[in-house]
Parts: structure tokens; sequence; C-alpha cells
């Protein structure tokens, strides 16, 4: 049987059909790894030995109807933003290279009863702070389609080792677009919920405000099957959200029909690769003709997106990592002279250079004086960007956008110019400021033969909609071709 | 020299009698193993999210209605970020834009007469890790099970002027908040803590002088010398024709002198903003409404009834409620004992007398208001005399014996028949011939002397009334 | 004109993060700052005079625990990554005061 042709859900099915057990799964993903990751380095850390004998055990548990699951049986590679017990999650920042939590994550629970495998932890920039995962202190990861190229960020490692065939699943964050600009560039699907839809428990936050886990995959049902294992109110998270639709996976077929969909013209203006312009609009095409309707509207915040996320991300963050001082966990500086020296050392090495650039910003803007002119004036904007959102969802089903305004750029490239690739968010950012879910999906590929994805947007809650549209648009478009088909054999 | 007046402002924390912290499950009790009461977070733990008490709400709610204080009802944490080892996160978890309490006041009373202090805010907020300093290593060491316990701070306005304002206002607060349940306010233990800020000015002058803010006031009389010694440092300085400078300063109570808590990394910009990890707090009219009906009743207003209900002087009812915990213990022995002066007498005499020579205080009193009243009864029913009575308190007090075997098991009850009472007295007068005489002689003087030996020999287990009345007898009878 | 970043100010930024730059460092981090603060200077443009600012998405609801101790001692598991330990506690250079 090729393995590689399954997707999550095909697999788990063959699974329960006993067809193929769950440790063949596993047994293929760690032949692909060992295959792929010199190449590819998606990976920080597997863990082959525990998922053999954790396969044996979710079989035994599929047969005595522990395990019922959709996805059951599946390997997952996790985020190493997020925290298993007993495993080493480094954020990929030499700050965190030897810690290892006590604690799961509330969405590794989640995984566990519902008998996923977890393979391994995944690559990303350091702490989420990158569009790139070039910011990782261990390593770069490279993008499965051309490994001269990027996969993106801050999920990287999680997009490319699903594009690669190097697990089946992944979950990732997405604080700023850290799931959808990835899953665009390496030709994935990827979900960004409604932020309080899955619980941030456990996981190392970056910009409390904007953070929340999703789904990363080869389609749209694989995602939303997942992302209903792991989204539910979690009462250890205060902004975790007691909601009832949560049935992802239910009605999720329907026609495009009488659906509307809005694009923002000022997406559209300058600044979009004409490449990636065509794709997406190649990809509305496929969507009016199957009966939505798709209309341009302006949104007139959108050059203020930036100013506002980055600002907001960089206080919080410049606060939520203060934590990390080489008292408690993580690293410590082997030379100090005192209590100040220590904390200076400490976080001077252990930090790479686009977190401290962050967290400089971030500090400065909180600071006596400069508050009022930039964190709250940003606060501002983005009560004002919602309100725009709300008005276009009171015309529109859902909203659509590029993921990206290019593809994936070459290794090495972006961080020369910090601003210039805090620009590149430009069509992620706005979801994550007013907690919106969006979903990333392959739409075509540019001349170089790297994806594109086209990126749906809805209200607050409003997941299923996307899903419904993304599904009937992934139906409509076809098959899209994995990394190892399309993309160019390095 | 120039008249100064001093002005001084009060920053309380009060430690709020929570089973467990502010954002965890982890119990606050005091004391304990070092880090036994820690979790993921409150020890600072990467992933980890705060949750937080309802009680910590109520319980400042309680305060802030106590201290006349209006209500936030929408309020918000905020965080306070900066570095220290006491402090896991190196931010605290504060109120600083919207406290849930604000523009409050007290009644406080000194020698001068009553005076309102005003209060300006009350916020929740979590306490601090502990840092001790380890000899052998010359190192500190952190524990963190204080870290997030929580705490209201309290915070004046400047409108005190003298240390006895400052305490005055600092035990109106203690008795506050041990009434309404919500601290025990130990100095001791730190539940109770309290920074003075304190500037000076020319007398009758309007404009305020340069403050400083005083840390490290472990006890009331610290809080006392440090005022009096701050106030004079301030003067001198001004005296001199130099400035007083703005800033944190530590007092050193055995030193009886402050330094300047000042370092070039004390940057002392907090960087405040709200906590993007708990959703701001909704305080309904119904809620406040609910506790305003179920607040207790509180020391001034129990100070009354006691006045009009059981006719007892001010005085005693003011000292009676001076801590909660002892207003309990007399109000339970006045109902069981059904009489509420004499429970008070005893109170007001013996139980502060004890409590006064063992110098504990008042919370740490625990004998049962039923062994007391037992007491009180079975004096009243004149089946113990009133000495020995006080002498089994004493046992009462320290042990919590009860009374009735033990005066029992003690022989100190009061013999009812006159047999023994009789038998006493033949044997005394056999013994005493002469006074006998005397006595039979009709002379009155010796009466007191029969008295006395008889009481002597009865050891209390007769009342003087008795022994007279059997002394009669036995007079009429050999007469 | 957005702020001028001069050393004072990256001076003050690096006490409050506690970091501790090299001068070639702070040069690239004060043009870095510079040229994003320069960028989101924008704002400025928009009117935000009556607008409330917007820190939580959600928060109609109040989110509360009871007050039920769920933890036990767990300080092995709390220690088990400290860089320096003595007698179950975190060992931090000498504090002052």
């Amino acid at each position: 049987m090729d393995l590689e042709k399954l997707t999550a859900l095909q697999l788990a099915e063959k699974i329960k059909q006993h067809q193929i057990s769950v440790l063949d799964g596993v047994k293929h993903v760690f032949e692909q790894i060992e295959k792929k990751e010199p190449k590819i380095h998606a990976y920080l850390d597997t863990y082959k030995k525990e998922a053999y004998a954790r396969a044996k055990q979710v079989q035994k548990g599929i047969e005595d109807g522990t395990y019922t699951g959709p996805l059951a049986g599946v390997p997952i590679a996790i985020k190493d933003n997020i925290c298993i017990k007993g495993k080493t999650t480094t954020c990929a920042s030499k700050i965190l290279e030897n810690f290892v939590p006590q604690y799961n994550a509330e969405v590794i629970d989640r995984l566990e009863r519902a008998g996923l495998v977890i393979i391994g932890k995944t690559n990303m920039d350091e702490f989420a702070m990158g569009s790139t995962t070039e910011t990782s202190a261990y390593g770069v990861t490279r993008n499965p389609w051309d490994t001269e190229h990027v996969p993106g960020g801050s999920s990287g490692g999680s997009c490319a080792a699903v594009a690669a065939g190097e697990t089946y699943l992944a979950l990732g964050s997405d604080t700023g677009g850290s799931i959808r600009q990835p899953s665009s560039f390496c030709g994935v699907t990827g979900i960004k919920p409604t932020y309080g839809t899955v619980s941030r428990y456990g996981l190392v936050a970056y910009a409390s405000s904007l953070d929340q886990i999703g789904p990363v995959g080869k389609d749209v049902a694989d995602c939303a099957a997942l992302l209903e294992i792991i989204a539910g109110h979690d009462t250890k998270d205060s902004t975790s959200i007691e909601r009832q639709d949560l049935n992802f996976t239910k009605d999720m077929e329907g026609k495009l029909m009488g659906m509307k969909f809005g694009v923002p013209k000022e997406y559209l203006a300058e600044g979009l690769n004409p490449e990636v312009k065509a794709a997406f609009m190649d990809a509305l095409k496929i969507l009016s003709q199957q009966g939505a309707i798709v209309e341009f509207f302006s949104m007139k915040t959108t050059e203020y997106m930036i100013p506002a996320y980055y600002i907001i991300a960089s206080a919080e963050a410049s606060s939520n990592l203060e934590r990390f001082d080489g008292v408690k966990y993580g690293y410590r500086a082997k030379e100090y002279e005192g209590l100040h020296d220590m904390y200076k050392k400490t976080r001077t090495e252990g930090f790479g250079e686009e977190v401290k650039r962050r967290i400089m910003l971030g500090s400065f803007v909180l600071s006596s004086g400069y508050y009022d002119a930039y964190y709250l004036k940003a606060l501002k904007t983005k009560a004002l960007i919602k309100q725009e959102f709300d008005r276009a969802f009171e015309k529109y089903d859902v909203l659509l956008a590029p993921a990206a305004p290019y593809t994936a750029p070459k290794l090495g490239e972006s961080l020369k110019d910090p601003l210039a690739m805090y620009l590149g968010d430009i069509y992620t950012v706005a979801v994550n400021l007013c907690g919106l879910p969006g979903i990333t999906v392959p739409c075509g590929m540019d001349s170089a033969g790297l994806p594109v994805g086209i990126q749906m947007i809805g209200d607050c809650f409003m997941e299923k909609k996307i899903l419904r549209a993304a599904k009937e648009y992934e139906t409509c478009r076809g098959t899209f071709p994995t990394a190892e088909e399309g993309g160019r054999k390095a | 020299m120039k008249q100064y007046e001093t002005i001084i402002g009060l920053e309380v924390h009060v430690e709020l009698a929570t089973k467990t912290k502010i954002f965890c499950g982890c119990s606050t009790e005091f004391g304990g193993a070092p880090n036994t009461h820690t979790c993921p977070v409150c020890t600072g733990m990467p992933g980890s999210l705060p949750v937080l008490n309802k009680k910590v709400v109520e319980f400042a709610l309680k305060a802030g209605i106590a201290a006349n204080c209006q209500i936030n009802q929408y309020c918000k944490f905020d965080r306070k970020n900066y570095f220290y080892p006491d402090n896991p996160q190196n931010y605290q978890i504060s109120q600083l834009y919207l406290p849930i309490c604000h523009d409050g006041w007290v009644e406080i009373e000194t020698s001068a007469g009553k005076k309102k202090v005003r209060i300006h805010e009350m916020h929740m907020e979590e306490d601090a890790g502990k840092l001790i300093h380890d000899e052998w290593e010359d190192c500190s060491l952190v524990d963190y099970n204080r870290s997030g316990v929580p705490l209201i701070e309290i915070v004046s306005e400047p409108d005190m002027r003298s240390s006895e304002e400052v305490i005055a206002y600092l035990e109106k607060l203690r008795c506050m908040m041990q009434y309404l349940g919500v601290s025990d306010c130990k100095l001791q233990e730190g539940s109770m803590r309290a920074d003075v800020n304190l500037s000076v000015r020319e007398a009758g002058t309007e404009k305020f002088g340069t403050r400083t803010e005083m840390k490290n006031l472990n006890s009331f009389k610290a809080i006392a010398r440090a005022i009096e010694g701050e106030r004079e440092r301030q003067i001198e300085l001004l005296e001199m024709g130099r400035p007083v400078i703005q800033e944190t300063r530590r007092w050193d109570d055995n030193k009886e002198s402050s330094h300047a808590m000042r370092s070039k990394e004390d940057a002392k910009d907090y960087r405040y903003f709200p906590d993007p990890d708990l959703p701001p707090i909704h305080i309904s009219d119904a809620w406040i409404q609910e506790l305003r009906e179920a607040q207790p009743e509180l020391r001034e207003e129990k100070q009354q009834r006691y006045q009009e209900e059981y006719g007892l002087p001010a005085y005693d009812a003011g000292i009676l409620t001076e801590s909660r915990s002892l207003s309990v213990l007399f109000e339970k022995t006045a109902e069981l004992c059904g009489n509420a002066k004499k429970a008070a007498n005893w109170f007001m005499v013996e139980v502060l007398r004890l409590m006064k020579e063992k110098s504990m205080d008042p919370e740490e009193v625990s004998f049962a208001p039923k062994h007391l009243a037992d007491l009180i009864l079975m004096v009243e029913k004149k089946e113990v005399s009133a000495q020995n009575a006080k002498k089994v308190f004493e046992i009462v007090f320290d042990e919590d014996v009860d009374p009735v075997s033990y005066i029992e098991e003690h022989g100190l009850k009061i013999v009812e028949d006159t047999g023994l009472l009789n038998e006493i007295l033949n044997k005394i007068m056999e013994e005493n011939p002469g006074p006998l005489a005397e006595l039979l002689g009709g002379k009155e003087k010796v009466f007191g002397f029969f008295v006395g030996k008889m009481m002597k020999e009865l050891k209390g287990k007769a009342s003087p009334d008795a022994v007279r009345e059997a002394l009669n007898k036995e007079i009429e009878k050999r007469r | 004109m957005a702020k001028i970043i001069d050393d004072e100010t990256m001076e003050n930024v690096c006490i409050l993060a506690k970091l501790s730059l090299s001068e070639e460092e702070k040069e690239k981090a004060k043009a870095d700052m510079q040229k994003m603060l320069d960028y989101v200077e924008k704002l400025d443009e928009l009117d935000t005079e009556n607008v409330e600012p917007l820190s939580h998405i959600f928060g109609d609801t109040n989110v509360f625990r009871e007050d039920v101790v769920t933890n036990g001692d767990d300080k092995e598991a709390m220690l088990a990554n400290a860089p320096k330990a003595k007698e179950w506690q975190y060992q931090v250079p000498k504090t002052i005061g």
C-alpha cells in the first residue's frame, strides 16, 4: 500500500479496517524522517522508541474500543513551543536548551485521549518570532518544495514536516500568521482557530492576546478533524471560551452557491507579487464559477495593521519573556558577578537577535512616557480594525486574501531587513488582532514551482463557514501535488 | 527653629485569608517546607496560565464596602514588570488602571478626637516569594510558597499627621479586616504590612514637601519609630538647606535608621499594561448588594449593641470589641450563661489579666466559651466560691479543662450539708478552748477568728455565709 | 516626528529588558528600533480620539476558580529544571537588602 498518498483520515480508516497497523503508519513516518531530515531539518527532536511503544498501545486501544476517534493511530508532530511532560521544550531558543516541562499542554492531553501518536518536536522561529524559521537557535528548516528556500514561519518545521511526508499531521501556533503563512509556502493546509477555541495552557507564550494553537495537515478534512480534537473549553486557561459548536467535521459538505465572499481591495495593491496575485485571482474565479458571490470592498485600516500588531505583540512578548532569567529553568550564564549581571548575561547569551529586537521594542513602547503614544494608540487602532471587520462580516460570510504577498523567499534573504520581513505579514496579522478564524489552502504555484495559498477568514466562531468554503474550493480545485511530485528536486 | 507638619500616607498590604492562592490551586497555609506549596503557575513555568480565585474578588469587595469605597464594576488586572528573584514571572499581576475599589474612607480615633482618613484605592495583587540569605555560600535562596498568595493593597490619601494617627489607622484596618473575616492581619507573619509615605512641610504652608517611601516595617512599634526617624531626618535636611530626595528607603529597626534602596539597575519603570491572560471582571449590582447584605456586624455596631442590649458601659464595650475573636468568645459565653454583665466582668478582669500576664494576642485565646459559662453558673449557684472559681479559670484558660468535673475532682465544690461544717467547727472549738470561752462570753471580736480558721480549713468549700450561719447555730446551741 | 532613539534611551531599554549589548550591537539595535518607530508613526494619522482601547477581544463573562486546594507538594517537579538549587530552594546570586 502506498502510505505516502494517504491523508490522516484515510490512514486512520485503514487502521480501523485492519488494512494497516498503527505501527505501519508510524514506521512509515520514521522512514521518511530518516530519508528527508538531512535535507529538510523539520524536527528538533524525534521520539522513535516511545512512538513505537505508543503505536502498539494505541493499536490495542483501538481494538478494545478505548480509541474510537477519526484520527486514532495517526502520527503527529508538535511545534516545539508546546509543552510535553518529560520532553525537552526549547521554543528553538538557547535559553530553553535544557528545559523539560513536568506537565503537558492541554492539547497534548487531548491528542493522547484521541489516540494519536506523537512522533517529535518541530523546528520554529525562536519563540515563534519570525516568518522564516531562520531565527531558530538550532538551524534553519528548508522548504521541501525547494530546499534553497525557507518554509515560512514561525511554524515552518510543522508545515515542512507535513509537506515532506515526514508526518501526517502537525500542531503549529499562530500569533500573526505563523500557521497560515508557512502552510502557504509549503503547499499544505493550516487553520488558525477563533481566539479561545483551543486552550493555550502549556503553549509557551509569545503574545498572549494573539496566540492560538492550530492544526496543519494535508487537506481541509484532516485539519477539521484535528481541530475538533484539540478544541474545547479548558478551566486552566481563563481566555478559553465555552462554545457549543465544536463538531467541525459535521456539515462540511455544501455548495458554494449563494455564499458571499469579500476581498479587501487594499490587499491586492502594490507589494503583492503578480504571480501570487494571479494564482489568487484564479481561485476567486473557481469560487464564482461555483455560484459564490465574490465582491471587492475597501478595508481602510489595512495600512495600520502591521504597526498595531508589532506594537502589541512586542509589548506582550517583552513581558512574557521576562521569566527567562536563569533562576528557575533553562540556560544560566556561566560567569557573572551578582544578580543583575546574571540576568543580563543569561538573557543576552540565551536569546537570539530577533527575539532581543522585539523585547527591546516592546519594553520601549510600554515605558514611561511612551505608553500612550505607542501601546495605547495600538490598542485603539486594534479597536478600529475590529470595527471594520465587524462591518465586513455584516455583508460577507467569508473574507478572502492571499496568505502572503510572495512565495517562499530564498534562505538568508529575509533577516537582512527586519522591517521588510514584518511587512510580509500584512494579510495575516489582523486575523489575530481581531481573534478571527482563518484557514490557508493551496491554490496554485508561481513560475518557480513554489506553492501559493489562499486564506479564508471567518467572523469569530464561524469556523464552520470557512471550513465549508475551503472544502468546496479544494474539491473544485482538484488534487494539489505533493512537494515530492511538484517540487524542484534539490 | 521652624515648626514642621508631618504628612503621611500609607500603603498597606493585607494578605487575604483564602484557602488557595490568587491564580492557582496551591494552599496559602503559612509555614511549610520550602516550595511545597507550588505549581507551574506560581513558579512562573513557561506555558502556565493564571485563573482568578473568586474568593479574592469577594474579599476585596467586602473590604471595599466596609471602607466606604466606590466599586469599579468593570475592573482589570495589569502586569507590573520588574526583575527580582522573588517574583517568578518577573512581573507581578496587580491592578493599576482600574483597581477594584477607590475613593473610600475610614474613621480613626486618637487622643485628639475623631478623624476621617480617605482611602485612595484598594487593589488586588499577588504576593512574592521569600528570599533568604545563605551564609554558607553567600548567595540567596528562593522559596515560592508565598508567591501568589492574594493581597489587597490599601492606599490612603496623605491624610495622617502623626505616628499616633498612623497606628490608629492601622489598628482600624486590622480590626475591620478581622471582623470581615478577610484577613487575620498578623504583622509577625507578614499578613499585614505597611509602607509609609512621608513628607514634611513648614506649618501653615499649603504645598506638600518631597516624600519618601519607607519599607520593611514589621511592627507597629517599628512604624512609630520609623516615622519619628524619617521626620527628623527630613527636617534636618531642610534646616541645612538641602533637598529631600524622592526615594524608597529601607528601615532598619535595630539601628533605628533608614537607608536609600537605590541602584542603577532599579529603573522604577514598571511598564504596567493590561494582563492579556486575565479577562476583565464584571461586578454586578446584585453581587454588591448580596455582599452588602451578608456583611457581618462590624466593631462600631457591635459596640453600640453591647451598650444597648447588654447594658455595658461604653468603655467595656470598646475593650470587648477590640478584637473580633475575643468578642465572639464573649458573646458565646454571655449567651450560654445567660448573664452578659457577669460574662463581661469575667472578660474585663480575668481574661484580660491572663492575656496580659502571658502576653497573648486575642486570637490566641482558645478556651471553650461553655467552660467559662459553666463556671459563672456555678458561682451563681454558690457551688464554688468566687475565689476558687478564679483559680479554676486559670486552668480553663490554659488547658481548657471542663470546670465542672475539675471542681468535683479537686473537692472544690461548696459542701451543702452542715455535717462536715459542724465536724470541722467542733474540731476547731476543741483546739481553741480560750477563744471559745471568749466567744461564748459574748466577745464579738473572736467571731472573725473562728470564721477565718473555718475558711482556711475548708479551703473554700463553703461560703463565708454558710460558715457564719453554722457558727451562730453552734453558739446558740452551746450557750 | 517619531521619537529619536538616542544612546540614553537604548541604555534605559537595556536596563528594563535586562540585556547587555556590545557597542556594535547597540548601534544596530538603535537603527532597527528607529526604523520601526518611524514606520509605526503611521498610526498618528488615525483619529482615535473617542476610541476605547481594545485590550481583550472577548471578556463579557467572568472567569473564576473556586477557592479549593487542588495542588499538593510538587516541589520535586518544580525544582527539576532549576539551574542551581539548594535544600529545595532556587539558588541565586546574593540579593541586596
